[in-house]
């Protein structure tokens, strides 16, 4: 009787034991999953960075004003004042894209295609690697909200992820402006 | 890129969600990406299915989300599904619809590695979602980056498993609607309204159509009105006097030649819909055969048209609006031939290159980290399950 019984609880603990390390895999997924997005949504912004000092080179800075000063400042931000910065950016690049001044000049638009359609690409890149971010975190969050995660320490010594919020709305440009003979 | 797509649906059963890979793949193969798409395959005989798809196993009908769906479940399609993820050797996983019970949540739980999916179901009140949320999040907290088809399954997604996706929505393969013969005597001289979609489902807004017809076709003695679709059309007709009947066209179920051939019959091109549409498909399909639109003003059509400037807006559900807004174009052809090119202008958002180009960023966007740095990529593997799994397997041949 005391055998079975003996057995029964070490069946047990064995059983609890994989159920631990099944939700401890979990977490672990989750926090490199939150590592991987960050990375990425580092790079997107780097990139958009760089599209648009590519199209300021191109287009001629002193026309750039603005965008150029809003570039600058992404660039030499601190790390605490970065959201800020890039929402700055995300910004003024709808507001100088989409003004009517600047859709005004045919002949701009068609020197700066390429340098355009990049910055188009890597806009819409860091709006998506931030949602995928965030939606990393949020996840992760409330994985960590379990109260057998908070009370066996599951998750160890890793930092609780922070949301970043930033205004990231791509600029609308209308990259291919079609006449009436097209279809 | 090697990409593998998951279709939770029987493929040889019509629907939106296979349409929608089957296009996708064809738009990823021609931007040179290799593709295998993974789905349950009713008629196994190979016959007729394209060559990159591979078949998951034979579908049963399962009552699901309010109607039946053709799944495939259970140990034999899990293996199936399992040997393709080993074998395939894929950069990126799309799984459409992750939630439904079929290869797409087995390929959720077999899977670890880049995960990408796609979240198509409107659904406010989903029971399949609502219940199983907590069992599901095991396998949605692996997905590395969610799409979702509009902002109505975006809501649904949010509300039933929180998080985010980003906003891709359904393309359509504008050079198919390009250019069409018209059906044979039409759109004739008195002028012509067209319809397509079920005729009798009240949400598609038939009967407000009709009645618009019956104000309008004392006026304009030869005005006919096409409707394609299948369905009993005998409740909305009602909505018609006896005499005008003959002048309501009932073309039934088209086929595909046959539809795109029927948007390019009609001069005036009317999507009177009551509500409830997640996306419009229909809506970007005769836009991308260049009709004059008049469509009903909810949400969903407002975004598609552009606000207005792609097709004229319509007072949900009013007949009065509908005829006089339907009759000003009738009478004006300048005016149709404008909204003609801003709709085919419009469409170029929701052309499947374009579309397809987008789903290609959010695959570059989950691969990136891999890119900086941090050693090669891994691609999609096998999970090997939590780690105590290990101390089993390591006693095993």
């Amino acid at each position: 009787m005391t055998v079975i019984a003996i057995l029964g609880v070490l069946l047990a603990l064995v059983l609890f034991g994989f159920y631990l390390s099944w939700r401890a895999t979990r977490l672990h997924r989750l926090h490199h999953r939150v590592d991987t997005a960050r990375a990425a949504l580092d790079a997107a912004l780097s990139r958009r960075l760089t599209a648009v000092l590519d199209l300021l080179d191109a287009d001629g800075v002193e026309e750039g004003g603005e965008l150029a000063e809003a570039a600058r400042a992404v660039g030499t931000a601190e790390r605490d004042r970065r959201d800020l910065a890039e929402s700055t950016l995300s910004r003024v690049l709808r507001e100088s894209l989409e003004s009517p001044e600047f859709r005004g000049s045919a002949e701009r638009w068609d020197g700066l295609r390429s340098q355009l359609t990049e910055v188009e690409a890597a806009a819409k890149g860091v709006h998506m690697a931030r949602t995928f971010y965030n939606d990393a975190v949020s996840d992760t969050r409330l994985a960590r909200r379990s109260r057998l995660v908070r009370m066996l320490r599951i998750a160890g010594t890793a930092p609780l992820p922070d949301y970043f919020e930033i205004d990231d709305q791509p600029p609308r440009i209308p990259l291919l402006p079609i006449g009436p003979d097209t279809p | 890129m090697r990409v593998g797509l998951v279709c939770p649906y029987a493929w040889d059963v019509p629907g939106g969600v296979q349409q929608h890979v089957g296009d996708l793949a064809e738009a990823l193969i021609a931007m040179g990406h290799e593709v295998s798409v993974l789905a349950p395959v009713g008629e196994a005989d190979g016959h007729g299915l394209p060559d990159h798809l591979v078949p998951a196993g034979r579908p049963v009908p399962v009552p699901y989300n309010g109607s039946v769906a053709r799944l495939s479940f259970g140990p034999r399609t899990a293996s199936r599904v399992r040997r393709w993820i080993a074998e395939g050797g894929f950069d990126v996983l799309h799984i459409h619809e992750p939630s439904a019970p079929s290869v797409s949540l087995l390929a959720c739980w077999a899977a670890d590695g880049p995960l990408v999916a796609t979240f198509h179901t409107a659904n406010p009140r989903s029971r399949a979602m609502a219940v199983g949320s907590p069992a599901l999040r095991s396998a949605m907290e692996k997905i590395n980056g969610r799409i979702a088809v509009s902002q109505a399954a975006r809501r649904t997604l949010v509300e039933h498993l929180g998080g985010d996706a980003v906003l891709i929505p359904n393309g359509v393969a504008v050079r198919r609607f390009a250019a069409a013969e018209p059906l044979p005597g039409w759109p004739g001289e008195g002028g012509s309204l067209g319809f397509l979609g079920r005729v009798d489902e009240p949400r598609k807004g038939l009967g407000v159509l009709l009645e618009a017809f019956a104000l309008m076709a004392p006026a304009r003695p030869s005005l006919r009105l096409l409707v394609a679709g299948p369905g009993d059309p005998t409740a909305a007709l009602s909505a018609v006097p006896e005499h005008l009947r003959e002048r309501v066209v009932l073309m039934g179920l088209l086929d595909e030649d046959d539809k795109v051939r029927a948007y390019h019959s009609v001069d005036v091109f009317c999507a009177p819909n009551l509500g409830g549409e997640s996306f419009g498909i229909v809506l970007t399909e005769a836009m991308a055969s260049g009709a004059a639109i008049v469509a009903s003003d909810i949400p969903a059509f407002s975004a598609v048209l552009d606000g207005g400037t792609a097709g004229e807006l319509f007072t949900v559900g009013d007949p009065v609006d509908l005829a006089e807004r339907a009759g000003a174009l009738l009478d004006a052809p300048e005016r149709r031939a404008a909204l003609s090119l801003s709709a085919r202008r419009a469409v170029r958002a929701y052309d499947w290159e374009t579309v397809a180009a987008d789903v290609a960023h959010v695959y570059e966007t989950v691969l990136m980290w891999d890119g900086a740095g941090r050693g090669r990529p891994t691609g999609v593997r096998l999970d090997p399950g939590p780690r105590a799994g290990a101390l089993l397997r390591r006693g095993a041949p």
